[in-house]
């Protein structure tokens, strides 16, 4: 009741009621945040100043991140709260969004970066293993995506960025389902930026290439391969400048446009 | 940094509810506050809502289309329970025109259904878009209120559920204080799960329409009056900037029903294509029209613009009477889609519509009054329409015997301490001369506002029904803090 009696008593007669919306600020939710390019992203946004809650499965790693960001030179001003959450369970992303978002006191840019990649034999069809992807990478980031526009539309501003890969552009022998996450996230996200863009919202839709990461360990030697310092920072590049789609390193698009003018019949052929 | 999940704002949602985290605005934008949202998609799920505030004390403030303009359904201090999704029609009478429709029932849900049988929902606002649930809550009004009242006198009987978890079905008989409270109770008394609507038989699906230019406020108001016993509906917009002998100078638009027969085809003009309103305003795509006015939105450019429609006034009213689909007279504000965002988009910009409803004596000095005194202020209204209205049985209604002048002022963060400033102004003009003011778009009313609008043994008896139905006082919004200060 205080906070009740304290509103009425703050507005006098003629005095405008203050205006709750949040101007917009340096406040990030990044998903998928333990390792990898999530991790980079968190260290470098909180470099720059920012306010970043960190979202992953895996609370050990992420107490290790916001150690790591504690050493971060503090006049940048940033600071970083941790939140151990599986993204599997999607009921739970709404509670912990709002509960992040009012430690943070609103939010400006979302980043989705969980996903997993299992190897996967020729011959193998294991439907737990596949569904498993589809939750983590694709199901995880709907749920995300849509607590994240949510709040975006109605507050007029925001960003939504979200690590897809270049192995969304085709389907490919190797992991049908990993690339079919990808894809369903790629077609995700450009109908969400559709949407939002009426509103002011942005939405980046990033494909990053080869990066040395947890998913690509023992993978042998990898063409273009690049950190995943290097690899946040040209992410972080590409949402400044708004861009729709990016591939990372931006070379990769040249890939990925040869790839996309195969044939199918050619395609089918081919051990890519 | 501390860890998170220790807070009360982590209570969990009720089981099963739809929940999202969101900037909940009131339409003008010039209000607003990040809640919790809840949506409810039946009256189980509502009354689950209902048993969890109860236990965690959370407030709620209730939502409809969120079409109000001010603070209505706002909330700082609570979550915000939004009923859009309870939306369909469970029984349509053709015979009757009546409609037996869920909370979430808009206003062209309604008349979609209606028109091809026939029959015009009774009372309509500007907009198709508000719920039946919200225009209850605040008893809206249409350009006919003069002659048939306001929302809740076409209202038949409704279902609310209280905060205590009662449902109480409700008529001009049967709990009868409720009715008459409920209606116009501004969502403080409970949720409307169900409401009865009349509507109104027509003989086709245009109206003949008539412009009548006027020079000046006391012209404006003298065509009204003359014609109030003829005329269906009656609205006139007058131009906020024009000075002097031209203070109050613009358009009446009057209205009336076809009689059977004066509509050769009235199954073709009774369809709801051809109720629709134009895709393209000279040329431009409606969905963009809005970047065009932002363009216009300033002194200059609204000047500019209120005087270019003056003129296209003068000549409408020259051509004499012409005939006009129901929506598209009805629905002026639908025409240009998000046409509020040409005041701005960014945080803190938007508009406040301010209307003032004065007694019919003192309605043409008062008036003149807020218009001079606005344009002396710097604060020039963009849009002035000027209305009549009646007085009905609802306990805390804004309508009286008189006139609403209502005015839509530009909001910045620069402006705003000044503008608000100029309301307290003419709301002391307009409470000195026994006037009042609409929920639906407040968003400048103070603490002692509304003592000094209601008779003090009605607001005790609304209190005293706020306390039965809503003991502890769940139900709360950031205007019944603003202007009622805590109810329980």
């Amino acid at each position: 009741m205080t906070s009740v009696s304290a509103i009425s008593e703050r507005v006098r007669p003629g005095e405008p009621a203050a205006f709750r919306g949040a101007p917009p600020g340096k406040r990030a939710i990044v998903v998928g945040a333990s390792s990898g390019i999530g991790a980079a992203l968190v260290e470098r946004l909180v470099g720059e100043g920012w306010q970043v809650a960190a979202v992953a499965r895996r609370a050990e790693l992420l107490a290790q991140l916001a150690r790591r960001c504690a050493e971060l030179p503090r006049a940048s001003g940033g600071g970083i709260v941790v939140r151990a959450h599986d993204v599997v369970d999607a009921h739970e992303v709404p509670g912990v969004f709002e509960a992040l978002a009012r430690e943070l006191g609103g939010v400006d840019l979302v980043i989705y970066g969980a996903a997993i990649m299992p190897k996967i034999a020729r011959d193998e069809y294991d439907t737990t293993k596949d569904l498993e992807q589809l939750a983590v990478n694709l199901a995880g980031c709907i749920a995300w995506g849509n607590a994240a526009a949510r709040l975006f539309q109605t507050q007029r501003h925001g960003m939504l960025v979200g690590i897809s890969s270049i192995a969304g552009e085709r389907g490919r022998k190797g992991n049908p389902v990993y690339n079919a996450t990808k894809a369903g996230m790629n077609t995700y996200l450009e109908a969400l930026r559709n949407r939002l863009s009426e509103c002011g919202v942005h939405v980046c839709t990033v494909k990053p290439g080869f990066v040395a990461t947890d998913m690509t360990a023992g993978m042998g030697k990898l063409l273009w391969l690049i950190s995943a310092d290097e690899a946040a920072r040209q992410i972080l590049v590409a949402a400044r400048a708004r861009a729709n789609e990016r591939f990372v390193p931006r070379r990769w698009w040249l890939v990925a446009t040869v790839i996309k003018s195969i044939p199918r019949f050619l395609f089918k052929k081919l051990n890519v | 940094m501390a860890g998170v999940g220790t807070r009360r704002w982590f209570d969990a949602a009720p089981r099963g509810v739809e929940t999202s985290y969101e900037f909940v605005e009131g339409w003008g934008m010039a209000a607003g506050a990040p809640a919790r949202v809840l949506r409810p998609r039946s009256v189980e799920e509502l009354a689950r809502v209902f048993e969890a505030a109860r236990r965690s004390g959370r407030k709620l403030a209730l939502r409809g289309a969120g079409c109000s303009y001010g603070d209505a359904s706002v909330t700082s201090d609570g979550d915000v329970l939004e009923l859009g999704a309870l939306a369909r029609i469970r029984a349509w009478d053709p015979a009757s025109g009546v409609a037996d429709c869920e909370a979430g029932v808009t206003v062209e849900q309604l008349w979609k259904r209606s028109l091809p049988d026939g029959w015009w929902p009774r009372v309509v606002s500007g907009t198709m878009f508000p719920t039946l649930a919200g225009a209850a809550a605040m008893n809206i009004h249409g350009k006919n209120n003069y002659a048939v009242g306001t929302i809740g006198d076409a209202i038949r009987e409704f279902d609310l559920v209280t905060p205590r978890g009662e449902l109480l079905t409700c008529d001009r008989a049967r709990h009868g204080e409720v009715f008459h409270a409920a209606i116009g109770g501004f969502g403080m008394l409970g949720v409307f799960t169900r409401l009865v609507v009349e509507t109104k038989k027509v003989h086709s699906g245009e109206l003949e329409v008539t412009g009548i230019s006027v020079p000046g406020l006391a012209e404006a108001l003298g065509e009204i009056e003359a014609r109030r016993t003829s005329a269906d509906y009656l609205v006139a917009w007058l131009d906020g900037f024009a000075r002097g002998a031209d203070l109050g100078r613009g358009l009446i638009h009057a209205a009336r029903y076809l009689e059977p027969g004066e509509d050769r085809q009235p199954e073709q003009t009774l369809s709801v294509r051809h109720q629709e309103l134009p895709p393209s305003i000279l040329g431009v795509p409606k969905s963009e029209a809005w970047r065009a006015l932002r363009l216009l939105n300033h002194d200059a450019g609204m000047a500019a613009l209120n005087a270019l429609k003056h003129r296209l006034g003068v000549l409408e009213a020259r051509r004499g009477p012409y005939r006009q689909a129901h929506a598209a007279f009805a629905f002026l504000l639908d025409y240009v889609p998000n046409w509020k965002w040409a005041y701005g988009r960014r945080g803190g910009r938007g508009l406040i519509q301010y209307q003032a409803f004065v007694p019919h004596a003192r309605a043409h000095e008062v008036f003149r009054e807020i218009l001079r005194a606005s344009q002396a202020a710097g604060h020039v209204p963009y849009l002035c329409v000027l209305k009549r209205h009646r007085p009905d049985p609802f306990w805390l209604t804004h309508a009286c015997d008189g006139w609403s002048l209502a005015l839509d002022f530009k909001v910045t963060p620069a402006t705003r301490a000044s503008l608000w400033r100029h309301a307290r102004e003419l709301t002391e003009l307009v409470l000195a001369a026994q006037g009042r003011f609409y929920f639906a778009k407040d968003l400048v009313l103070g603490p002692d506002d509304a003592r000094r609008m209601f008779p003090a043994e009605r607001l005790a008896e609304f209190q005293a029904l706020k306390r039965r139905l809503d003991p502890d006082g769940l139900l709360a919004t950031d205007l019944s803090r603003r202007v009622f200060g805590d109810f329980a």
